[in-house]
């Protein structure tokens, strides 16, 4: 429903978005992720045609966003970053507000208003001035905005940006539910939040896409991926680490803990061992059972969203040693 | 087609926000307040003896030059300011409409203030037996008058987020389209350049085109020195705000 081809944003010298292509399906939630400043607002403001593109195109269930805006932006329901809306207005009137420009008349109109007021819990505030609300509230309000026409397509940039737990999980709760009816790309960069909400994301980087895949696929990148963390009672070091040592897939291990005969050991397959990598825990849990050790915890990594956004975004950092 | 809806919909929400702040009343009290104040004692309304508004239109353009770019200043630097620009123009709408819907808003605000200006009328009407056809064409002109200036004061909202250099920039543009008509400014002029010169230039001042509206005369011409004016910066307003984002 949403296809981007070879975008390309550039503000003076700067290349803010550079050369992006990606497709979003109906019943896809996209997660775009990125470090502050990547582009990821800026291709957003594209896909909504509030930006012309320098280069490439965007088109929003088969509308072309440069040739046929309105058409395609009567698809699209946006929440911009920082959650605009005209201050001196009443929520209420500023969602017939929304609503009348979308479109909605007379019963359709009250109908919709009183449908994103149920969805966004708004009912408490609805004859208050937006400047007299709360930040969590100001932000509801324009997302009810955005889901007013019940669009096809929904962008929201930082659609948790400033909200409690509580909040923050009622609208990952709400995008989840939303993404099995339409096609939703929004940005973050609480990882949690890409691994909750997310069937694909993106890692943009310097305006560029560095990543593209779904949260399970882009964790297996990590470098931890496939490691196994294992505790065992009735040991001490050096036999473990010898014992380790002849387990053909295992690459290197690190001892985390040692004492009072209980080590914990994370065990990396090595690069070369393809498909015995699975089978490093099970080894590991043989050889435990062999030399009647205790095992207290054994489990292998899925990888960490956060190791791969950073080792992605910020390579010439050895950080990924450096969590561990 | 679904442009007039659309026009509508943003100016009612428009001319309504003017309302929701106390700005638009102490606007309105300080309008009519000044307007009388010129039309009485600067204007001499009584010590002219005859029963015309001619003392409450001379001062319309003074008056204006400072009222209306404080009305329009904030159309756009306020939309960019709070960042609302970005949602109303993610809506179904195209720059134009938005631009034109916020004018229209504006520009009725500015009819409303001019309207209750009534009394001065019944004054007058009571006192004597005015030309009312005089006094309608000075009407007609007062408000093409507020709507060009309103048109300039959209394009320098567009230009700046920053709604006192809005109003600044405003109030010289409008001072400029003034004072190239104004008597003092044109005599001094017509010292030292040709009549051809100097009559060229006043052609370009509201002043010169407001007077026949003032002796009320609707000149095809003065309309379309008006239209032309508003037009243009309308249409520049929509170049400003597309480049802010072309980047």
């Amino acid at each position: 429903m949403i296809k981007v081809e070879n975008l390309s944003k550039t503000f003076g010298s700067k290349r803010a978005v550079d050369d992006v292509s990606f497709e979003v399906r109906k019943g896809e939630v996209l997660g775009f992720i990125g470090p502050n400043g990547s582009g990821k607002s800026t291709t957003m403001r594209m896909i909504t045609g509030f930006y012309p593109p320098s280069a490439g195109k965007v088109s929003v269930c088969g509308f072309d966003v440069s040739e046929n805006p309105i058409a395609a932006k009567e698809k699209i329901g946006y929440l911009p970053e920082s959650a605009p809306s005209y201050q001196e207005m009443t929520v209420l009137s500023f969602l017939n507000f929304a609503a009348e420009m979308r479109g909605l008349r007379g019963d359709e109109r009250r109908k919709a208003v009183r449908r994103v007021v149920e969805t966004c819990h708004l009912d408490a505030v609805l004859g208050q001035t937006i400047d007299t609300l709360s930040k969590g509230f100001k932000h509801r309000t324009c997302l009810a905005q955005s889901i007013i026409h019940d669009p096809e397509v929904l962008v929201l940039d930082e659609p948790t940006d400033g909200l409690d737990p509580n909040q923050k999980h009622e609208v990952r709760t709400l995008i989840r539910r939303m993404g099995e009816t339409k096609a939703i790309i929004f940005s973050t960069h609480i990882l949690e939040e890409v691994e909750a909400m997310c069937s694909r994301a993106i890692i943009i980087d310097q305006g560029k896409v560095v990543a593209n895949g779904t949260p399970d696929e882009l964790k297996a990148r990590s470098e931890r991926a496939g490691a196994v963390l294992v505790t065992l009672h009735g040991t001490n070091v050096e036999t473990v680490k010898e014992r380790l040592s002849g387990i053909a897939a295992l690459g290197h291990a690190d001892v985390l803990q040692a004492q009072d005969g209980r080590v914990t050991v994370e065990a990396f397959p090595s690069a070369d061992a393809g498909a015995e990598r699975e089978a490093l825990a099970g080894r590991i849990a043989e050889m435990a059972i062999r030399e009647n050790w205790k095992i207290e915890q054994l489990k292998t990594e899925e990888g960490r969203l956060e190791e791969v956004f950073r080792s992605i975004t910020m390579p010439d950092t050895d950080i990924i040693k450096g969590v561990a | 087609m679904r442009t007039w809806p659309v026009i509508g919909t943003i100016a009612k929400r428009e001319l309504a926000a003017y309302f929701e702040s106390p700005v638009a009343y102490v606007f309105l009290v300080v309008f009519l307040l000044l307007s009388g104040f010129f039309t009485f004692s600067l204007g001499g309304f009584f010590e002219l003896g005859e029963a015309s508004l001619t003392s409450f239109f001379t001062w319309m353009p003074w008056l204006f030059l400072f009222l209306v770019p404080a009305v329009g200043m904030r159309l756009w630097s306020e939309e960019r300011r709070l960042g609302t620009i970005e949602l109303l123009l993610t809506m179904p709408v195209s720059t134009w409409q938005a631009i034109v819907a916020k004018f229209l808003a504006s520009w009725a605000f500015l009819a409303i203030a001019l309207a209750l200006t009534f009394p001065v009328v019944i004054t007058v009407n009571w006192l004597g037996d005015p030309d009312n056809g005089v006094i309608i064409a000075g009407y007609v002109g007062s408000l093409l008058l507020a709507g060009t200036f309103l048109s300039i004061a959209s394009l320098t909202s567009a230009l700046t987020r920053n709604q006192v250099i809005a109003f600044i920039l405003a109030l010289m543009l409008c001072l400029l389209l003034i004072l190239v008509g104004f008597a003092p400014v044109t005599t001094m002029l017509s010292r030292f350049a040709d009549i051809w010169l100097v009559d060229t230039v006043a052609s370009f001042s509201v002043l010169t085109h407001f007077e026949g509206f003032q002796k009320g005369v609707l000149d095809t011409r003065d309309l379309l020195f008006f239209f032309s004016v508003i037009v243009f910066s309308l249409f520049t307003t929509g170049v400003v705000l597309r480049s802010h984002r072309a980047g």
